[in-house]
């Protein structure tokens, strides 16, 4: 019996399909609950809602809150930053849009029972920064999910989605998903009228900096695994900014974020020398990025950029001097917290080399590229826009749905709109959710109507790794050497080998140029199609199997992006070594890109950015 | 690895399988007892570690970048509201930390559908809750522009 036919396929009716149970998905399902009452809202998620996405281990900040109550920030104020720390390009309907409902995501969340920090002075939340909060967020993900469990009508957990399904009679419109158990291999056939895909960012596109047992602390989860963006492209979906990949400063291989350190216990970073470098290069910077360099604060991306350059010229290693600051048990106990909820790993590096912050200090590295729509970076599914805000380019239907009748987004899914972070990102989902109960409730008549065909050839295709396991393994007595076929994770190397080398990894200090571009992509098209030959011995295996679809897919929008974006748009991020200007004549718009499914073609395109805001 | 298991303390229960969101730690047939399957993907969350009754799972820093002799361990009680740390060096200090993970019991959210549904905002810019969870006194903020 084949690997296929020996597994059964399940059924699940919905009106809302939510596909990931991370921060946006949480958010979605909640806001659904509450303007659906009668309708089967279904989450379908690849791990364990109780401790899913980037928020498993826990956070210790809420790094997007305005404060409207105590007339700390106002939405113009958010866009504004966002704006000057994206070298100029986000949807600014997008991001007024978060900045107006966030603060009641985040009073929801106090009230549920999510501990906030208070200032004693001032009786405001403690700030971190301007945008930022400090919380005990040990919890965060698991107090999220039980909104989430009491708000929907099932959740699944442990399915894998690997597809989206259009519907048999208009290919531009959504009309499920489909997906397989992971726990038992039980082929899953989702319908729905309308869809939101919050599937979180994307991790090991790029070849991370700790190649061994350490490939797995990458900054951004592992598990981020670009689905979001794969399941959208391959429906025909319109992407945005996939070139504006992001690359964070971190303590060096733990990948300790610095947000307490920098901005709330006000730690310095300085070069080998004690030097303090990041203002050293201005002049320089100024001449090739324009005045985008002059904004308060400092982009996040010339931060980045002001570091490689130290480094570069031989100053390094970048130490941040923790040891400075740490002169309270009050501090020390903000340095501990901050990566005891949610970065762990970087205490034991402390502890395993024996680094006391209090003493000592700490260095800092640049890590390898991340795909993501919620952080200092914009990628993702090109989205409709507010009624109210967003002006005609950017609005043909209902608050965040993407080019595909009836298909949402929320968080990372959804480009232009950067600096969502957690809260952000749970209040996408809401907004796309109360979008899409208002499209159902508009198309009462709308049944999904599957192509059955479709469904049995997208089931042989899932099942084929095990098929091409059990049809290969005989070829070899044992081992990982197969003339027949390759294991996902050695895809993996393979696509993070191409993308570190060719299209601006850590490797080549983030430089590429067309000459480049171009080789990676024609290595990337022969990965693509030997995507076919993989091979899976387990479900774990299938997993996998389908992270790497989905790792490529995303990695393709990245090339093509980054190729056509003839200019230096956010050094630190990425450098066209053909292009090293910053070119706003040209290059103030953003890069779209379409890929055809009946075609196969992918189609380039540049749309206006509209400033909205003064 | 990442995280190990004493095998002479995992009783198998497997609510490390269930909560791992990268999937490896799984079940080892003979045995009957879990381990890691694929420590270069593991993320060090500890979602296992404080998931395990029997508190059998352990971390050893990656490898790559992490010299032996160290640990660290977690307590979480989620019916106290709190998780407790503690740091031990390669040089033999040890340092604890105690931090509350949640105001309110576990289980207490109130779910979205025992609010009172307000209809005639479903076409407004108005989440749920909106605008008395802004707390701002105008709902100026959300109202069109
Ligand atoms: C180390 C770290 C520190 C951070 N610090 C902060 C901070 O201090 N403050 C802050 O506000 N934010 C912070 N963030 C950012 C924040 O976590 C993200 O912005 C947010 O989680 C994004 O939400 P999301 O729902 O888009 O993705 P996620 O929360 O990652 O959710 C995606 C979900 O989709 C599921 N999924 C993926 N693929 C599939 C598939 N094919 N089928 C089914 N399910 C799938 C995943 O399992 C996951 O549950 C931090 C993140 C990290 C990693
Ligand atoms: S949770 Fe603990 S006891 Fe249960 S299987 Fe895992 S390691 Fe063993
Ligand atoms: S620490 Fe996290 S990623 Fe590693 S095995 Fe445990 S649950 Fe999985």
């Amino acid at each position: 019996m084949s690997v296929r036919s020996s597994k059964s396929t399940k059924y699940v009716d919905s009106d809302i399909l939510i596909i990931g149970g991370g921060m946006a998905g949480c958010g979605a399902a909640y806001e659904a609950r509450y303007w659906g009452r009668k309708m089967r809202i279904v989450v379908v998620e690849k791990a364990n809602i109780e401790r899913s996405g980037a928020v498993a281990m826990g956070l210790s900040a809420i790094n997007c809150y305005m404060g409207l109550r105590w007339n700390e920030n106002t939405p113009e104020d958010f866009v504004r930053y966002t704006r000057s720390d994206l070298m100029g390009l986000v949807r600014e309907d997008l991001v007024y849009d978060i900045a107006r409902h966030v603060d009641s995501t985040v009073h929801l969340f106090e009230e549920w029972g999510l501990p906030i920090i208070y200032d004693e002075k001032t009786g405001h939340y403690k700030r971190e920064g301007r945008w930022q909060i400090l919380i005990h967020g040990e919890s965060y993900k698991p107090i999220v999910a039980e909104a989430a469990q009491k708000s929907a009508s099932e959740i699944y957990n442990r399915i894998m989605v690997t597809h989206l399904l259009t519907d048999a009679r208009n290919p531009n419109r959504i009309a499920g998903a489909v997906g397989f158990s992971v726990r038992d291999g039980s082929f899953y056939v989702f319908k729905a009228k309308a869809v939101i895909v919050s599937a979180g960012g994307a991790t090991h596109i790029y070849r991370p900096k700790s190649v061994g047992e350490g490939a797995g602390r990458t900054w951004y989860a592992p598990w981020s695994t670009g689905s979001a963006y794969a399941l959208l492209i391959q429906v025909g979906a319109t992407m945005t900014q996939m070139e504006n990949r992001l690359v964070v400063t971190r303590f060096k291989d733990g990948y300790g974020p610095v947000g307490a350190w920098f901005l709330a216990l006000k730690a310095t970073a300085k070069n080998a020398y004690g030097e303090e470098y990041e203002k050293k290069y201005v002049d320089e910077q100024r001449m090739l990025y324009g005045n985008y360099v002059d904004a308060k604060p400092f982009p996040t991306c010339l931060r980045n950029d002001s570091m490689l350059r130290e480094l570069k010229a031989g100053k390094g290693p970048i130490y941040i001097h923790t040891e400075a600051v740490l002169d309270t048990r009050e501090k020390e106990e903000l340095g501990w917290e901050d990566f005891l909820d949610m970065t762990m790993s970087q205490s034991i590096v402390w502890a395993s080399q024996n680094i006391d912050p209090k003493t000592t200090p700490s260095e800092l590295q640049t890590s390898e590229p991340y795909i993501m729509g919620s952080h200092a970076t914009c990628s993702g599914a090109w989205a409709s826009g507010p009624d109210d805000m967003a002006t005609d380019i950017y609005k043909w239907g209902y608050n965040r749905m993407t080019t595909i009748e009836g298909l949402f987004g929320a968080g990372d899914t959804i480009g232009g709109s950067a600096h969502k972070f957690s809260s952000g990102s749970f209040t996408e989902g809401r907004i796309a959710a109360k979008a899409a109960v208002a499209y159902i409730l508009d198309h009462p008549d709308y049944h999904p109507d599957i192509d059955t065909k479709m469904v049995e050839s997208l089931k042989d295709e899932i099942f084929r790794p095990m098929e091409n396991y059990n049809v290969g393994k005989n070829k070899i007595v044992a081992g990982t050497v197969s003339p027949l076929y390759i294991y996902p994770n050695q895809g993996v190397i393979r696509l993070e080998k191409i993308m570190d080398e060719y299209a601006g990894g850590w490797g080549n200090m983030y430089m590429t140029n067309e000459f480049m571009l171009n080789r990676g992509l024609e290595l990337l098209t022969m990965l693509k199609e030997d995507l076919s030959k993989v091979a899976a011995e387990d479900l774990h295996q299938l997993q996998r199997a389908w992270e790497l679809h989905h790792r490529v897919w995303t990695a393709e929008a990245v090339i093509r992006h980054t190729l056509y974006r003839k200019e230096t748009r956010w050094p630190g991020y990425y450098y066209r070594a053909d292009y090293p200007k910053l070119d706003d004549t040209n290059w103030h718009v953003f890069v779209n890109s379409r890929y055809d499914p009946a075609m196969k073609t992918w189609y380039m395109s540049t749309v206006p950015v509209m400033h909205i805001i003064g | 690895m990442p995280t190990f298991v004493d095998v002479s303390i995992c009783d198998g229960c497997g609510k490390c399988v269930e909560i791992c969101p990268s999937d490896i730690m799984h079940i080892d047939r003979k045995m009957r007892r879990a381990f890691n399957i694929e420590p270069d993907y593991c993320w060090e969350c500890y979602s296992c570690v404080k998931a395990c009754p029997q508190h059998a799972i352990d971390m050893r820093g990656y490898a790559d970048f992490c010299p032996l002799d160290h640990a660290l361990t977690v307590l979480r009680e989620p019916e106290k509201g709190r998780v407790s740390w503690k740091v031990k060096y390669r040089n033999g200090t040890v340092k604890s930390f105690t931090f509350p993970i949640r105001t309110t019991p576990f289980g207490s959210i109130k779910p979205p559908d025992s609010f009172p549904l307000k209809e005639q905002e479903l076409r407004s810019q108005l989440l749920s809750h909106e605008p008395e969870y802004l707390k701002v006194p105008s709902q100026k903020e959300v109202s069109a522009r």
